[in-house]
């Protein structure tokens, strides 16, 4: 019986017991911040893939015992969780990573969104009430939430804060000298148009100065129809885009008629670190999207 | 910002349409005033709408959403992350101007009075369904049916409609309430299906669960109806735990710091109805239950859950539930009851497979449930004439298992086979009724003729949005000897706020 309770005892206090912090992150990009802010102060855990859609993950029980370990969990906020991480909160049973929490991070509460619905109606497809979260895509974005969430980290583990407070500066230096030599790569894009497949590029193009030239997806997350792609082929006709900017993600079949039918070269951008094989840290991911946008390579 | 600077910024935006014309010194003099009356006005508002946002601000429960002031204590020994996210990015922004920090203004949705409301959605649903045998007689031989068990009204009917409302309370509880509204033979019958409170904050993964809720016992049991890949509930559902069961009581429950999902908990549950119907008075309540779920991934494509659940019952006086054809009520005045024990085991197993894990493009599920039940007691049976008591004893089983696969975007097909099986004894010791000893026998429905339902059931539907769907079912049902062919078209649409779902 003594046995037994000092192993419950073990069981219980070893979450407490570890000198790094646990970090959940929902999406890639913020594995990667984590990781980059943290070094081996952190343990980071991913709970989704750059191949899987963040709208769609379901609170899975791998998830579940993962977030009752955590102490701090990072996700992008803006309901681009709002079909799993609720659920996932509570069944996790961890009060340190509940909303109000130091532990509870979301990414977009640091930045300002865009898109922003004037009107909420599901016949306009599937609309974030408080902007679009897809804000992976700017790294002047990246930067404001990686100051919040250096600060966010030395605030959990203040053992460990002037480890993350130097390198979220060494981060932050690296990265704004990186954005300086994106942002000359990207002049000639400046005023450039492109077709879209999901509105998942607006934060990119606020960046760069591009206009998008149409969305595939009519309404986002329904299915392209027909008539729409007619029109959108009809309005590419009397004013020509650059390209076409799809994701990994999507379904390619629309993309390629579309392409076909319009001759613009089709531009597969990574849309998260690790959704192609170019894009494996968050460097290289502008690398590589200022890279093939430049190119205008497939 | 400067509010007066606002005022006077909306005040001349109004002004300009005026400019056009050529105006005389007292029209100049009267649009002057006007003009200070506007300002005084939306000065006020403004301010008003400051003090609102300023109160927001404080409730909000994210901290940052006031970065700047949290910040700057914490980062002290990293100076130059102390500057505000703003001033960050406005460096590292370089030449683009655009500032893309949140300034406290942002989250619009989120202020006003609207801001606290729970989030409500509601689920319509509703079926086509034809039968090639009279519904009627419809029963499964070797059970006594209870709760909302039976097949779905033929011809066209709205199923159940669902309105579930939700939000945390506070940050150590969270609340729940489900109403449904569905048609039966008495009427349309509106229904408490779950109003529970959920603790948030409890140390050490404990969690308690307090009030009506749907009993850890299988699957499917604690799944809404509009998150099924069926029409109607399978076979062992039906006959074991009348459908759906829910029920009032409290639960505590355990998650495991393991990396392997485990969870364990208990359950006190009121049992005052079917499958239950026991002692209502006692502190720990009628029934309780135990369960264990354990789950995980294998690799990123695969994510399994298995779970076990023993159920202690002692029915008494248990009768049917409402209004079912061969129930134990019914036959003008005649019932049967049932006391003595009733314990349910229940063991599941759900296996999710996408490739790469992204379920959007194409997707399979198969999961199967197996119940087992020992009753031991006495059947009592009661007409106009006088009572019978039936000594016994039996051992019921069922299972079901089906798989779903999505096999383009918005389409998915599935298979179910379900089937159910008795071993009853049972005899007349006591006959003081009307009815001879083998009609007793016969209408208990606890005899299976030697026959074991089952059915097959094939679907296919189409998803337009995640929020509608809609769907075919056929179902070839062996319940009886007799086969029934059965078709189903339903509807299933949610509207509202975006309902998160488990696994």
């Amino acid at each position: 019986m003594t046995r037994l309770l000092i192993a419950l005892t073990l069981v219980l206090a070893a979450p407490f017991a570890q000198a790094t912090v646990r970090v959940f992150t929902c999406e890639p990009e913020w594995e990667a911040l984590a990781r980059e802010l943290g070094g081996d102060r952190v343990e980071v855990y991913a709970a989704t893939t750059a191949q899987q859609d963040p709208h769609r993950i379901q609170a899975r029980p791998s998830l579940i015992a993962q977030l009752r370990q955590a102490d701090l969990l990072v996700c992008t906020g803006a309901d681009l969780e709002a079909g799993w991480l609720p659920v996932l909160l509570r069944q996790a049973r961890n009060p340190t990573v509940q909303p109000g929490q130091p532990g509870h991070f979301l990414a977009a509460d640091s930045v300002r969104l865009l898109e922003v619905p004037t009107t909420l109606d599901r016949a306009e497809g599937d609309v974030h009430p408080q902007g679009n979260p897809h804000i992976q895509v700017d790294p002047r974005r990246i930067a404001t939430v990686a100051a919040a969430l250096g600060r966010r980290l030395a605030e959990i583990d203040a053992a460990n804060a002037a480890v993350f407070g130097a390198r979220t500066d060494d981060f932050l230096k690296r990265w704004r000298a990186a954005i300086a030599r994106w942002e000359r790569q990207a002049a000639s894009l400046r005023g450039k148009r492109f077709v879209v497949q999901h509105a998942e590029w607006v934060y990119l193009f606020d960046w760069l100065g591009i206009q998008t030239a149409g969305a595939i997806e009519p309404k986002p997350g329904l299915p392209p129809a027909a008539g729409h792609l007619a029109a959108l082929k009809a309005q590419l006709a009397s004013r020509r885009a650059d390209g076409i900017v799809r994701s990994p993600l999507g379904d390619p079949k629309a993309v390629e008629w579309l392409a076909a039918e319009t001759g613009l070269p089709v531009i597969e951008l990574p849309q998260t670190v690790g959704a192609t094989a170019d894009a494996g840290s968050l460097f290289a991911l502008f690398d590589a999207i200022l890279g093939r946008l430049s190119d205008g390579r497939r | 910002m400067s509010r007066t600077l606002l005022a006077s910024a909306c005040a001349g935006a109004l002004l300009v349409p005026y400019s056009a014309f050529a105006a005389s010194d007292p029209e100049i003099a009267e649009l002057k005033a006007a003009m200070a009356e506007m300002r005084r006005d939306y000065e006020a508002r403004i301010g008003a709408l400051e003090k609102r946002l300023a109160q927001a601000e404080r409730r909000a429960p994210n901290k940052d959403a006031a970065p700047a002031k949290a910040a700057a204590p914490v980062a002290a020994p990293a100076p130059s992350i102390a500057t505000s996210p703003a001033s960050a990015a406005a460096v590292a922004a370089g030449p683009v101007t655009d500032p893309v920090a949140s300034p406290a203004v942002t989250a619009p949705a989120k202020a006003g009075a609207g801001a606290f409301n729970p989030a409500i959605s509601l689920i319509l649903e509703g079926t086509a369904a034809g039968y090639s045998r009279d519904r009627d007689g419809w029963r499964v031989p070797g059970f006594t049916l209870g709760g909302h068990a039976g097949l779905p009204p033929e011809g066209l009917s709205v199923g159940h409609t669902e309105l579930v409302v939700s939000a945390n309370v506070d940050d150590w509880f969270y609340g729940q309430a489900t109403l449904a509204v569905h048609d039966d033979e008495e009427g349309t019958e509106l229904e408490l299906e779950e109003a529970f409170i959920d603790t948030l904050s409890l140390p050490a993964g404990l969690g308690l669960r307090l009030g009506r809720f749907f009993p850890q016992i299988g699957y499917l049991n604690t799944h809404h109806p509009h998150t099924w890949y069926f029409v109607d509930a399978p076979l062992p559902n039906q006959a074991f735990l009348g459908g759906q069961w829910y029920d009032d009581g409290a639960r505590l429950s355990w998650v495991a710091p393991t990396d392997l999902f485990v969870e364990i908990g208990i359950e006190a549950l009121r049992g005052g109805s079917y499958p239950v119907d026991g002692d209502t008075d006692s502190l720990v309540g009628g029934a309780q239950n135990a369960y264990a779920k354990i789950g995980g991934s294998v690799g990123a494509e695969h994510e399994w859950q298995a779970g076990v659940s023993y159920l202690w019952a002692e029915p008494r006086d248990r009768t049917s539930g409402h209004g079912h054809e061969h129930g134990g009520e019914g036959h003008g005045g005649e019932s049967f009851a049932f006391s003595g024990d009733s314990p349910l085991f229940a063991a599941d197993l759900v296996w999710k497979w996408a490739p790469d894990g992204n379920s959007t493009e194409r997707h399979a599920v198969v999961q199967a449930e197996y119940f087992r039940r020992r009753e031991d007691g006495d059947l009592t049976f009661l007409d106009d004439t006088g009572s019978a008591l039936l000594p016994y004893e039996g051992t019921q089983q069922g299972f079901y298992v089906q798989g779903v696969y999505q096999f383009m975007p918005r389409w998915r097909a599935g298979l179910r086979y379900d089937r159910v099986w008795s071993d009853n004894a049972l005899r007349v010791a006591v006959n003081e009724s009307g009815e001879d000893d083998a009609d007793l026998l016969d209408e208990s429905g606890l005899l299976d003729d030697g026959h074991d339902p089952d059915r097959w059931s094939a679907m296919i539907d189409y998803s337009h949005s995640e929020y509608s769907r809609l769907r075919l079912q056929f179902t070839r049902d062996y319940t009886l000897p007799e086969a029934d062919n059965q078709v189903f078209l339903q509807y299933v649409m949610s509207l509202g706020a975006h309902g998160a779902h488990k696994f």
